[in-house]
């Protein structure tokens, strides 16, 4: 297994890409717990069909993919919240409907050029290699900003998180880290989503939040957990994709998986 | 001058009046109960002196040094999720975010500040205790705390008693009572419970979309809202 690691390690891109990935991991946790909690987890499905749509646009333009996506998901994000806040239309139905239409239109770009059907697969379903030696920096430099924004407005966001209501009467913007709150995943999931795939970043948000919650009961352990576990799933998955040759998205979500089903068994024993 | 001043207050949703001509005030100490039917606009008023929506004409005006952002608030138990992960600590601590400015951290007084009010609600024992895993009043009185560490002038309570059972409502109102009395706090309560809120409350506003009566709670058992409101037998 050591043999292995090493071997792993040995590559380049293999070492751009668990630099990367484990930053990225990170930033999904954090802000995983507070999407679960707030009832956001579907924001962020929409949002990587979002960037599918914006990804697909710009490479049939020939634009710089990140340079085009992250606006494109960031504004998307103000508008869920928009359209949730305002109450016109229900939260769900407006993700649905956002994320369809962002997904026909990557759909249509595609199919306006020819041959591009392994791109089309990798934007879906992930590549270890989609990732540039500059979408790597762009990607660490973005994901430390994350968790720097993150780690100074911790206790504003918990306050958001646990009673929006409260902290709006005692004069906290809510509305501002709501917003932060938005940016901060449309970032975390362009970053993620060409390693992890549109259809699989998702789950790097929900699984760690949901499998911490089994476990732990205050707000700072279930985050700190959190972490943890992403990171754990994500260098398993990586391992694991690495020496059977599987995809390493869709191996990352199965680790992920596996822990949870796992916090399942435990926690019912715990709460017994 | 008084800690609010509400003058001329109306509210509506959609363009549909639920609440106006409100006039009322409230002082240092007082101990206001808001009392109506379901639909009275109760808690319409109640989020419009919170901040959390804008009255369609009239003010409210915070005075005596009060400021907007100062005022404790105890909402609706619906109004919290009760799985959250979240230790007793952690959710009265977040009382004190109204302190802390654009300080990421909280300071240690505001860290002793979190701990004194656990006590003064008798929580100490469930300081690190999951929030969720309380019960009905315990998890009001955590929210107490909370309040608490928000203000030093007024609290606002949106029907602190609701799914409490009979015991645990008692203990409720004395506690409210005392953190009236003892801290002096003055409270604004809404509440559907008028035997209760005669017996504590030193003055009432009685509201079915405008007010019907606004003054002492002595006042209030022999005026006529109170008699159509109680039912005939509440002179005694």
């Amino acid at each position: 297994m050591i043999e292995q690691i090493l071997v792993i390690f040995s590559y380049d891109f293999m070492r751009r890409a668990i630099a990367a990935g484990i930053l990225i991991s990170l930033c999904a946790a954090l802000l995983g717990v507070t999407l679960v909690l707030k009832r956001y987890s579907m924001i962020g499905d929409g949002l990587s069909h979002v960037g599918f749509g914006a990804l697909a646009v710009a490479t049939v333009l020939n634009l710089a993919p990140l340079a085009v996506t992250i606006p494109v998901v960031i504004a998307a994000a103000f508008l869920l919240l928009r359209l949730n806040e305002s109450g016109k239309m229900r939260g769900d139905a407006a993700i649905a409907l956002i994320s369809t239409s962002a997904l026909s239109m990557g759909v249509m770009a595609i199919s306006l050029t020819e041959g591009m059907n392994t791109d089309v697969m990798n934007y879906l379903f992930g590549s270890i290699l989609a990732m540039s030696r500059e979408d790597v920096y762009l990607c660490v430099a973005l994901s430390i900003v994350v968790l720097i924004l993150y780690g100074f407005f911790y206790n504003k966001i918990f306050a958001v998180t646990f009673d929006e209501s409260f902290a709006r009467a005692t004069g906290t913007k809510a509305s501002l880290y709501n917003m932060l709150i938005a940016i901060l995943t449309a970032v975390t999931i362009v970053l993620g989503m060409r390693m992890m795939g549109t259809l699989l970043i998702s789950s790097l948000i929900i699984f760690p939040a949901l499998t911490s919650m089994r476990l732990c009961s205050r707000f700072q352990t279930v985050v700190i957990s959190a972490a943890v576990v992403s990171v754990i799933c994500f260098l398993a998955g990586i391992y694991v994709s690495f020496v059977y040759n599987t995809p390493a998205g869709a191996t990352v979500v199965l680790a992920n998986l596996f822990v949870f089903l796992v916090s399942v068994i435990l926690g019912h024993f715990r709460h017994r | 001058m008084a800690l609010i001043t509400c003058t001329d207050l109306s509210f509506s949703y959609e363009g549909k009046t639920v609440a106006s001509h409100i006039n009322f005030t409230v002082n240092e100490g007082d101990y206001l109960c808001i009392v109506g039917e379901n639909g009275s606009g109760k808690s319409t008023l109640m989020k419009g002196l919170l901040g959390l929506k804008q009255p369609d004409g009239g003010s409210i005006v915070f005075g005596d040094g009060l400021s907007a952002n100062e005022l404790g608030y105890l909402p609706q138990q619906t109004a919290i999720q009760k799985d959250f992960p979240a230790s007793v600590y952690e959710v009265v601590l977040s009382g004190c975010m109204n302190q802390c400015g654009l300080r990421p951290r909280y300071s240690r007084q505001l860290k002793d500040l979190a701990r004194l009010n656990i006590r003064r609600m008798g929580m100490d024992a469930y300081t690190h205790s999951c929030y969720g895993s309380l019960s009905g009043g315990q998890q009001q009185r955590v929210l107490l705390a909370r309040a608490l560490c928000a203000t030093r002038r007024i609290l606002l309570l949106d029907e602190p008693v609701n799914g409490l059972d009979p015991l645990v409502t008692a203990e409720m109102y004395e506690t409210i009572r005392r953190i009236n009395s003892e801290y002096h706090i003055a409270v604004i309560m809404v509440s559907h419970d008028v035997q209760s809120a005669l017996a504590y409350a030193s003055h009432i506003l009685h509201l079915n979309n405008t007010p019907e009566f606004f003054g002492t709670a002595a006042d209030y058992k022999k005026s006529q809202a109170s008699r159509l409101f109680l039912g005939g037998d509440a002179r005694d």
